[in-house]
């Protein structure tokens, strides 16, 4: 179809779209009716553009780092200290202002009360001030980079942070505050999932999805605090001189490393459980086929969130903890790993004697089964004593990270946010620039970070400005694939931005999702829902057929049985 | 190392990072690396099993069941199978547990040292090693005796840094205030590389030094030489060697950059305004003095901080430093 002959398009109640009509977007005009909005989806949306910044910032800081580091030497573009603020900056903005918030906070938001048939979440006020806390932090965090940029690693290992003269305590009481923003969430996704699921809607009748961020609202409620608290007493040490992490004052320095990963280790989990939760909806609606295995994946995303209690130590099998502890972390470590690996097999299962439709969410999972599973493999590289040894605080590491963040958080997050692109702004994006852009973020990621697993494993130790010539060739490589990566990125916002405006108007249901938002209206009105829908099955997806007049999904009607293929 | 590694070797030869390593390890130089390795070849092999088995079904599905004219819905088939899911579930615990307790028994054999080890002290510090030797010798590089069980105490005068020899698969966090323990045999002669791998500020990446492992009765002629170097080298290439391991460099460089103390940039001979209001030129008897005795005249605009060095430094060593300072110009 030309763009021409849809654009403009009016309210086209055959199809149930809705633009140039009444809806979310059109609902209140004007600056204010978005800041003191309380719509679910309007701060869904807030929170896509702030942490879509976010990621534009910290990918800005990783080109630079990675353009540093195509020579081994000094280099004129930037100093060893600037090098160092620019890797601290890139995981800092990428981990608390992107990933953690990024599937939860922006896609989470929108779709959440739409999969449970609401009209919102529990607490709408809670959720506008989660919004402006995260603003709050941000500025913070920003502030803090124009006051003399903090050198210290995201990690913030003290003593090193309670000794150098960037401004740590800035960035540490923005990260601060950004816990708040990550708490409010969690609290309140706990209580709208328990509170305000439709009718036919138990426990077991919810979409995975709903459950992948369940189970990441339990560790945002339990471990955040743990972090604020650990922020706190580093800012004690740093503005008072209380003795707690500094030997020099008394302290003992790997305390914090226990502190931080008590909560960073299961902030990986806050990561990675919602974007499992994205796949466990795609895979099923892409396959035109029930998900395989519901119970075990439900329970694997809790099993999951309960153990990333129980792995932190794992960071610190180096760091000189006994060897006792070392083994049971270890073990715990490679416990972690199960549940991750059913969900990839039964993700596989729901694929067989499906209806493979390889649109472009689609890509993004084939994609992620394939980088997330060299991130988890290589995980076991890691919880392995012997190797890790080694390994610990390579470029392995690094590789590793990527893997599973990138690979898996937000391959996932581009899947979900071209799955549910349609539904947030009512217009479809072109198929053929989405898929693309999807290969072109695939190679390019797997140039940038495979190079860096075989760096890794020969030595090279992160965080580095300068190194040896031999690892020149690899360098050259990763940055190579950076900037793949930039094109890719650089092309999904062109098509996504351009669909705003030239896109056709999207259908209520145009991939076949049998999940609640899907029988709303694209985009939906400021209630969400015209009647309340009746849940049923979630994964029921071949009660939708395809409608060539509309271009999107209608229910089947009775007797119209799918044809066994 | 297995069939399986010496095909890749053959495969990736032009990319191999170190001609006498694997297209994964570096060399094995240690008699803890093998063992490593092992363990690092067995779940290489895990995980590319996995791997291509995950990919291979993906990309057969994906074939087979692409959605086509005639082909618009799936084929009936289970929603699940709790024989089929514990089967996937219980064979990786399997697998995983068995990777668990092979890591765990590597790295406690090479947690014990050996008793009788030969000892050497590691300082780390804002940028660099430094290897004391029992004969008291102070070295920027550590030199090891071929198959000689080696047990290093390590300890860091500022932040944490990371002790990390790859060749030797060894690793470990040094820490302030605290003698962390490591040991190893190394079985292959060679200089080798040491790296940081705990990121602690500008020099993090400069943190580097060699570990030299000589051949029988090398270390100890090294180490006679090395500890005579007040005997073979001219007084200032020797001044320069104590400089930089002795701890003057942390403070006073010689760049004319600005330090805890003052720069040896221009020193000699030159006039140094003190604290007070005086001024002294630096001379031989001079610098004597602020080594022995540095409380006695501070230079204007710094901090009475400096240690003294009585009877840490002996007279042939200070002259050395002395004549160290006459060429800094």
């Amino acid at each position: 179809m030309s763009s021409d002959a849809v654009n403009g398009a009016g309210a086209n109640p055959v199809m149930g779209n809705t633009l140039g009509g009444d809806n979310y977007l059109t609902h209140g005009r004007g600056l204010k009716s978005w800041l003191f909005t309380l719509d679910h989806k309007r701060i869904g949306v807030m929170y896509l553009v702030s942490i879509l910044s976010s990621f534009l910032l910290g990918g800005v800081f990783a080109l630079l780092v990675r353009t540093k580091l195509l020579t081994p030497g000094n280099s004129a573009m930037m100093s060893a200290d600037q090098y160092n603020q620019m890797f601290t900056l890139h995981g800092a903005v990428m981990i608390f202002l992107f990933v953690i918030p990024g599937i939860p906070a922006a896609l989470g938001n929108f779709v959440l009360p739409l999969m449970l048939g609401a009209k919102d979440v529990a607490f709408p006020r809670l959720n506008l001030a989660s919004y402006y806390m995260w603003v709050t932090g941000a500025v913070m965090a920003l502030v803090s980079m124009t006051t003399g940029a903090v050198d210290t690693g995201w990690t913030f290992y003290t003593p090193y942070s309670t000794t150098t003269n960037t401004s740590v305590i800035m960035m540490v009481a923005g990260v601060f505050v950004l816990g708040f923003s990550s708490i409010f969430t969690g609290l309140n996704f706990v209580v709208t999932i328990h509170k305000l699921r439709p009718a036919g809607m138990s426990w077991f009748k919810m979409p995975l999805f709903l459950w992948g961020l369940y189970g990441t609202a339990i560790i945002q409620i339990m471990a955040t605090p743990v972090l604020g608290i650990t922020l706190l007493l580093l800012i004690a040490e740093r503005a008072l001189g209380v003795g707690i992490f500094d030997p020099a004052l008394g302290g003992d320095p790997v305390l914090f490393q226990h502190f931080f990963w008590f909560y960073s280790h299961p902030a990986v989990y806050i990561m990675i459980l919602p974007a499992m939760g994205v796949i466990s909806e795609l895979v099923s609606v892409f396959s035109r086929k029930h998900i395989f295995g519901y119970t075990f994946i439900a329970l694997s995303s809790i099993a999951i969130a309960v153990i990333s209690f129980l792995v932190w130590g794992h960071h610190m099998f180096v760091a000189g903890q006994s060897n006792l502890a070392s083994m049971i972390f270890s073990a715990l470590t490679f416990m972690v790993a199960i549940p991750s690996a059913v969900k990839v097999f039964n993700w596989i299962a729901t694929m067989y004697k499906g209806s493979i439709w390889l649109a472009t969410p689609m890509v993004y999972v084939l994609s992620f089964l394939f980088l997330f599973g060299i991130g988890g493999l290589t995980g076991l590289f890691l919880g392995a004593l012997a190797t890790d040894v080694h390994l610990h605080d390579t470029y392995f590491v690094v590789a590793h990270f990527h893997y599973v963040m990138f690979g898996g958080t937000v391959i996932a997050f581009l899947g979900g946010l071209h799955y549910w692109w349609p539904k947030m702004f009512g217009r479809m994006y072109s198929d053929r620039w989405g898929r693309i852009a999807a290969l072109l973020i695939f190679v390019g990621f797997n140039t940038t970070f495979f190079t860096q697993f075989v760096m890794g494993s020969h030595g090279a130790p992160r965080r580095s400005y300068h190194y040896l010539p031999e690892f020149q060739r690899y360098h050259q490589l990763s940055t190579l694939g950076s900037y793949i990566l930039g094109i890719g990125f650089v092309i999904v916002a062109a098509n996504l931005i351009h669909s705003l405006f030239r896109g056709r108007p999207a259908p209520a249901n145009p991939w076949g999702g049998a999940t609640l938002e899907w029988r709303t209206t694209s985009p939906p009105p400021h209630d969400n829902f015209a009647t309340t829908p009746v849940a049923g099955d979630p994964y029921d997806v071949e009660a939708w057929r395809y409608d060539r007049t509309i271009g999107g999904f209608v229910p089947r009607a009775a007797g119209d049985a799918p044809a066994a293929g | 190392m297995s069939l399986g590694h010496d095909i890749l070797d053959r495969l990736f030869s032009w990319a191999a990072i170190q001609t006498d390593g694997t297209f994964w390890m570096p060399v094995q130089a240690s008699a803890g690396a093998e063992p490593v390795d092992r363990v690092f070849s067995f779940i290489f092999w895990v995980s590319v099993f996995f791997f291509v088995l995950i990919v291979a079904l993906m990309v057969a599905f994906v074939v087979r069941y692409r959605r086509r004219p005639g082909r618009e819905d799936a084929e009936d088939s289970a929603h699940h199978s709790t024989a089929l899911e514990l089967t996937w579930t219980l064979i990786p615990i399997a697998i995983v547990v068995f990777i668990f307790a092979w890591g765990f028994k590597v790295y406690l054999d090479l947690n014990t040292p050996p008793a009788n080890s030969y000892e050497i002290l590691v300082t780390g510090q804002k940028w660099k090693w430094l290897f004391t030797y029992p004969n008291g010798h102070v070295d920027e590089n550590l030199h090891v005796p071929l198959d000689t069980p080696v047990r290093l105490v390590m300890t860091s005068e500022d932040v944490i840094h990371g002790f990390y020899i790859p060749a030797f698969r060894l690793k470990r966090d040094v820490v302030p205030g605290r003698y962390v323990k490591v040991w190893f045999r190394a079985i292959k002669p060679g200089e080798y590389q040491i790296y940081c791998t705990q990121y602690c500020g500008t020099g993090h990446s400069d943190m580097w030094a060699k570990v030299v492992v000589h051949e029988p009765g090398g270390f100890e002629r090294w180490l006679d030489e090395a500890s005579n170097f007040l005997k073979t080298m001219s007084p200032a290439e020797a001044g320069e060697k104590l400089y930089r391991t002795r701890g003057c460099a942390q403070c006073h460089s010689v760049d004319g950059t600005g330090g805890t103390g003052p720069t040896f940039r221009a020193l000699f001979g030159h006039p140094v305004p003190l604290e007070g209001g005086k001024t002294v030129t630096a001379d031989e008897d001079y610098i004597r003095e602020s080594i022995l005795d540095p409380q006695a005249k501070i230079v204007l605009g710094f901090q009475p901080v400096m240690p003294t060095f009585q009877g840490r430094l002996k007279d042939q060593e200070i002259t050395a430093i002395i004549e160290y300072v006459k060429t800094v110009k």
